[in-house]
């Protein structure tokens, strides 16, 4: 009987990790619905998003690095501290600026290349974005606050105590992360299906060809869904962010968002979403279950092994366009 | 005016499918191989050895094997770093059981075991294509890792968690462990890779090669016009993951000496070996070497000019290689997605030609 | 509409003597979901002659030629090939039976030269293994040269020396049509299938086409199946046509049977379905 309480609090723990995974794969699905490209750099810019947050709300001056090497000064900070929500607001607009240069600077001069091509780009653009996050904010590992409620839920561990007689430890943060992340999707839905602008993403993902030829800008909407990804990156770095501390592996996590993908479809968002929840589930109850029999850490490829099995049975994913070959 | 094809003519079909018809290509060939053989060698110091030649040769030979699977088989794999592990991890139980067994052939075994792993992994490329397989490529990549990081067979229970090569010898002289000579590093990779590239070269121009690239141009034509796809995409997993094995086994063994799995087969190490095969030129033998030339190259000159030169910190050195390679990549892909061999091929071309463009 | 009688030998309405049946499709229904393409269908393809398949767009003749080569497999009907019944075989099976095509939309290997995309035409006559091939000296560089002697052959015929290493993505329509049939002829097959073989060429181009396949057919004595749209070319090649309509077989016989058949006319001029 205990054993089924703990399994169900690491059930509940699971389904909160699987909607950071799927926060992430949402911007994944985005760009890859409304430009083909599989963005490889989506891990990294979350990464770059949250350091970004943390470098203006703490005051850092940028490239302070690079500015003292070059010219032997000691600067490090502006001396003041910026309000959370207007860094916030800022970050976004960075994000907004990065999604601006990349289409300028890379996706443009890729258009109708294979996706193949544009894949290993983003690969390319995730070192650089990695490099540059580096070097604009320094490499330590930083602490994000922007107000977030934090710590385990006192009400839940109450009311679980009187009923099972077994308080379940869950993080506010999660739960807070996970309202924020229903509300980001059904924003987007609604995005997407009511709005001028979503119709005309959703013609420029069925056929590039066909929406320019009806007075589509494909540059406008490129650039537009570079930054809802770069928006929808910012919201789960802050959340990761806030979880675990800014560092390199926040991109690694991010990775994750891969087999996420995999098992609900690259095009579907639905199917991010399930995919997500399934992916932080499954882990979970894996590490708890089996984790210990054959020395733990298996969250580093539970994710993966699973997504592989799964596809040789479905090779389109849990929600994806069933293939149809023909000659 | 030297480089010409006119008056040199071919009279049978093995002239005509030789490996370089022109003239001078084949001197300077023959050039480079008594200069790689017979010269450095003797001039190689231990800066030289570990800073850039054994490097690149020992990543020059990853490089082919996953030219083999990317860029002839049309296959992308992300999970070269830990195929690279398990020929490591191979050649250091091989090393470790049988010692009185030549390293050469521990070596080749080894590659022999990664073959047999690529072709595990190979499987679901029957079902799975594109991105998918990239994915699932990752898979082994994490899953590998972590294999030999949990359990301590691998390692021999090792308190550290490490694995170390012990000196192994190849004709009285030590390849492996501290006492190992710079050239004789350099030697037994310059052999491995010249064999290597041989053979990629003979299998590639091929039966098999061609069988592979039917497979990655079209392969619902292919499979129609009589290649199987589960021997063509099998054997380009095994082969590649045979090649990349060596490369993993000669990393340990002879380049690093001691090795902790997640550090020296990250993920990195898989990212790595895709950037040399694009930025060299996917489908191409000289493309591979080029590639890893330039990777190896790459960092090695950062350093010289940032922290050498400027007196830059070293991790701020560090954080900018990665955002020139960034750069570096995307660039190639731009300007010239075949990389530096198509760029090679077309001043060749233009050679060929001059000085009548037309 | 001729009755096939049973017999070792047939003599077309021009007397040309073709041989015994070499493949034989019986009662063949093909369907996705809910969609018969094919209904109940039946012909045979005797050896030597030159058949054609006509019909509609979306008639089903490429689903048609999709079943010979094994790509489809139909969920009713028999095929018989070479005299006994084809399981279902996976399409580089039926390829080494001898069973070769060229498509609709090219499907040439675009990364490899003319010279390489034919030499895959002759992947299942070359035979040495992993590692005589690794080795190149020897055993697989004799094949190599061997097979590369008959697809010269084949590159004199179809007069295509002159672009021999030209990487195949950059040759024009017409010519990579005839790449594509260089590379089908490579196979030495038995059965040639040919799915509009003549579609978006100019005049002068068909009419090269139509030369080739009658040589094909003259000097290798290359049994053809064809779909074309080009009535006159068909007319004109065939030996025997069958023609289809909404997936199913409305005629069959020689050209001329066939032109003058109610249910063709019909279909052609477009009278209505009831």
């Amino acid at each position: 009987m205990d054993q089924l309480i703990y399994a169900a609090e690491v059930f509940l723990n699971g389904l909160m990790t699987g909607v950071m995974y799927a926060l992430v794969a949402l911007g994944f699905v985005l760009i890859f619905k409304a430009s083909g490209v599989f963005n490889y750099a989506q891990g990294v810019l979350a990464l770059f998003a949250a350091l970004t947050l943390v470098g203006i709300q703490q005051g850092q001056v940028p490239f302070a690095h690079l500015i003292n090497a070059v010219l032997g000064t000691h600067i490090e900070s502006f001396g003041w501290t910026v309000p959370a929500f207007l860094a916030v607001l800022l970050t976004a607009l960075v994000m907004i600026l990065l999604a601006f240069l990349i289409e300028k600077l890379v996706l443009q001069h890729l258009v109708g290349q294979e996706p193949i091509i544009l894949f290993m780009a983003t690969i390319g653009l995730a070192y650089f974005l990695e490099g540059l996050g580096d070097v604009m904010w320094g490499a330590d590992i930083k602490r994000l606050d922007v107000g977030l409620p934090q710590g385990i839920s006192d009400s839940i561990e109450t009311v679980t105590d009187q009923w099972f007689g077994y308080g379940f430890f869950i993080d506010r943060l999660d739960i807070w992360a996970t309202a924020i992340a229903a509300l980001l999707v059904a924003a987007l839905v609604a995005f997407s299906q009511f709005t001028k602008q979503g119709r005309a993403m959703r013609a420029v993902a069925d056929d590039h060809q066909a929406a320019l030829s009806v007075g589509i800008s494909l540059r406008f909407i490129w650039v537009m869904v570079w930054s809802i990804a770069g928006f929808v990156a910012l919201v789960a770095g802050i959340m990761w962010g806030t979880k675990s501390g800014v560092q390199f592996s926040l991109s690694l996590i991010a990775l994750k968002a891969l087999p996420v993908l995999m098992l609900g479809g690259f095009t579907s968002i639905p199917g991010a979403i399930v995919g997500g929840l399934i992916i932080g589930v499954g882990e979970k109850l894996f590490e708890f279950l089996i984790g210990p029999m054959i020395g733990g850490a298996t969250e580093n490829w539970f994710a993966y092994v699973l997504a592989l099995i799964f596809l040789v049975f479905r090779p389109q994913g849990l929600f994806g366009e069933r293939i149809i070959e023909r000659v | 005016m030297l480089y010409r094809e006119a008056g040199d003519f071919k009279t049978s079909y093995r002239e005509d499918g030789q490996t370089f018809p022109i003239r001078l290509d084949r001197w300077g060939y023959y050039a480079i191989l008594v200069v790689a053989f017979g010269i450095i060698p003797f001039v190689i110091n231990d800066y030289w050895a570990s800073a850039v030649l054994v490097p690149f040769l020992i990543y020059a030979i990853a490089a082919l094997g996953l030219n083999i699977l990317t860029g002839y088989g049309g296959q992308v794999s992300l999970g070269t770093g830990g195929f690279m592990a398990v020929g490591a991890y191979a050649v250091y139980k091989l090393m470790t059981a049988f010692p009185d067994v030549s390293i050469v052939i521990h070596i080749l075994l080894a590659g022999g075991i990664t073959a047999f792993v690529g072709m595990l992994f190979g499987l679901p490329s029957l079902r799975i294509k594109g991105f998918y397989l990239a994915v699932a490529t990752l898979a082994a990549q994490f899953f590998l890792v972590w294999l030999f990081n949990k359990v301590p067979w691998f390692y021999n229970y090792s308190a550290s968690g490490q694995i170390n090569a012990p000196e192994r010898t190849v004709l009285g002289w030590a390849v492996t462990g501290p006492a190992t000579s710079a050239s004789a590093k350099y030697m037994i990779c310059l052999c491995f890779a010249f064999v290597l590239a041989w053979v990629a070269r003979n299998l590639t121009r091929g039966t098999l090669g061609r069988k592979w690239m039917a497979i990655r141009d079209m392969d619902i034509a292919a499979e129609i016009i009589g290649v199987n796809p589960l021997t063509a995409k099998l054997s380009a997993f095994a082969i590649s993951s045979f090649f990349v094995g060596i490369a993993g086994a000669l990393l340990f063994s002879v380049y690093l000496g001691a090795a902790e799995v997640g550090e020296a087969f990250g993920i990195n190490k898989s990212f790595l070996v895709l950037f040399m095969i694009i930025i060299g030129g996917l489908g191409s033998i000289f493309g591979s070497f080029a590639g890893a030339a330039f990777m190896v190259l790459l960092p090695v000159m950062l350093k010289n000019l940032l922290v050498g030169t400027m007196g830059w910190p070293t991790d701020l050195a560090a954080h900018i290689e990665l955002m020139i390679v960034g750069t570096l990549i995307v660039f190639f892909l731009i300007v010239e997605p075949h990389g530096l061999a198509r760029l090679w091929a077309l001043t060749k071309e233009k050679l060929r030609l001059w000085p009548f463009p037309h | 509409m001729t009755q096939v009688q049973e017999q070792d030998g047939y003599v077309t309405a021009d007397g040309r003597q073709i041989g015994p049946v070499l493949m034989d499709l019986r009662d063949i229904t093909l369907r996705f979901g809910g969609v018969e393409a094919i209904k109940k269908i039946s012909f045979d393809i005797r050896e030597g002659e030159i058949r054609a398949i006509i019909g509609p767009n979306g008639a089903g003749k490429s689903s048609m030629l999709n079943v010979i080569s094994g790509f489809y497999h139909p969920q009713e009907g028999e095929v018989w090939f070479k005299g006994y019944r084809r399981g279902p075989m996976k399409p580089y099976e039926v390829a080494r039976l001898g069973v070769a095509r060229t498509f609709q939309n090219i499907a040439l290997f675009d990364g490899m030269t003319v010279l390489d995309n034919i030499m895959t035409g002759r992947l299942n006559k070359m035979s040495s293994g992993i590692l005589s091939q690794a080795i190149w000296w020897g055993s697989a560089e004799r094949e190599e040269n061997h097979n590369r002697e008959q697809v010269e052959k084949i590159i004199d015929f179809l007069e295509i020396q002159n672009i021999r290493k030209t990487p195949v993505g950059r040759l024009p329509y017409g010519l990579k049509k005839r790449v594509e049939l260089a590379r089908a002829l490579a196979a030495e097959p038995q059965l040639l299938l040919l799915d509009e073989p003549m579609a978006g060429m100019n005049v002068e181009e068909k009419e090269d086409m139509s030369r080739f396949i009658l040589d094909v057919n003259d000097e290798f004595g290359t049994t053809i199946a064809l779909i074309e749209h080009d009535m006159g070319v068909v007319m004109d090649l065939s030996d025997r046509v069958v023609v289809m309509d909404y997936g199913r077989k409305i005629g069959d016989g020689t050209p001329d049977e066939v032109r003058n058949n109610k249910e063709v006319i019909d279909a052609y001029l477009g009278v209505a379905h009831d």
